[in-house]
């Protein structure tokens, strides 16, 4: 799935890395701790969640990924967006709830390739 | 026998939206020089999980990255209360963190096993009440 499908299906706001909506991602995950997403996560290209602090960023970059989504609205910071610029990933901002966002991402084919990432 | 590349940061434990600048700035220069992608993964986790840690459990400390011809080593160094139970501390759940940490997304006792897992040797030495110092290799 392209990265600007998971923003038309989301109905999401790209904050930033917007040149690279037609990557290619496979898989996703989802959790507000990042200890998870370091510890059980493994080729999800989208991580989405609900937390907000630097550190999901640096998380994704940890693990290779392209694309954060924030969940609820959530918008992060200006050095947010800049960290997450440097680091290539693209971040969006979706009104939906985490459970809705991952339900039809999931069904429209994005599913999380492993049965360990908590969803 | 080129010189070996040497990357140091001082890891500040008073702040902790920077946890985890340095192990993003190590992956960037493993990028720019080259490296497999495997081995900068294996590497940036290891090290950011010990680079949190150390923020969140010792107040800070500092981090060096030595990158050899046949192994990239980790050291992170810290003053901070020592790990009274390695074994324990080891355990998969194990963590001493308290709800304000994990509501940072941190404090789920995954780190050290992580580090282990992510690296070909790690190696704890820790003093109560001197501090911790980890050193982690990764071959290449
Ligand atoms: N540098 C350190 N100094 C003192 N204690 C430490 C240090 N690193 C780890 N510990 C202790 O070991 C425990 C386990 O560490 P580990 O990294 O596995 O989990 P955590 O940091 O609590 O949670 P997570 O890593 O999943 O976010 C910690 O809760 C803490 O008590
Ligand atoms: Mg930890």
């Amino acid at each position: 799935m392209k990265i600007s499908e998971i923003r038309d299906l989301l109905d999401a706001e790209v904050l930033c890395g917007a040149d690279q909506l037609d990557r290619e991602v496979t898989s996703a995950c989802c959790s507000d701790m990042m200890s998870d997403v370091l510890a059980y996560v493994k080729d999800q290209g989208v991580l989405l969640t609900g937390l907000v602090n630097a550190q999901v960023i640096r998380t994704a970059n940890m693990m290779d990924m392209h694309c954060v989504v924030f969940v609820r609205s959530k918008n992060p910071t200006e050095d947010m967006i800049e960290l997450a610029e440097e680091c290539g990933i693209t971040v969006m901002s979706s009104r939906l709830r985490a459970y809705v966002a991952c339900g039809v991402l999931w069904q429209a084919g994005l599913t999380s390739d492993t049965e360990d990432c908590d969803v | 026998m080129s010189e070996a590349v040497k990357f140091h940061f001082d890891v500040d434990g008073s702040d902790f939206s920077s946890a985890g600048a340095a192990s993003v700035m190590v992956k960037k220069k493993l990028r720019q020089l080259g490296y497999p992608p495997e081995v900068i993964r294996k590497v940036s986790i290891a090290m950011y999980e010990g680079e949190i840690n150390m923020v969140i459990h010792a107040n800070g400390g500092t981090a060096d990255v030595e990158v050899y011809d046949n192994e990239i080593v980790i050291i992170l160094s810290d003053k901070g209360p020592g790990i009274p139970n390695i074994e324990l501390a080891m355990q998969e759940g194990y963590s001493t963190a308290r709800d304000n940490i994990r509501n940072l997304g941190f404090g789920a006792g995954m780190g050290l096993p992580n580090m282990k897992k992510y690296t070909d040797s790690m190696e704890i030495d820790t003093r109560i009440g001197e501090g911790t110092t980890i050193t982690m290799r990764v071959s290449l």
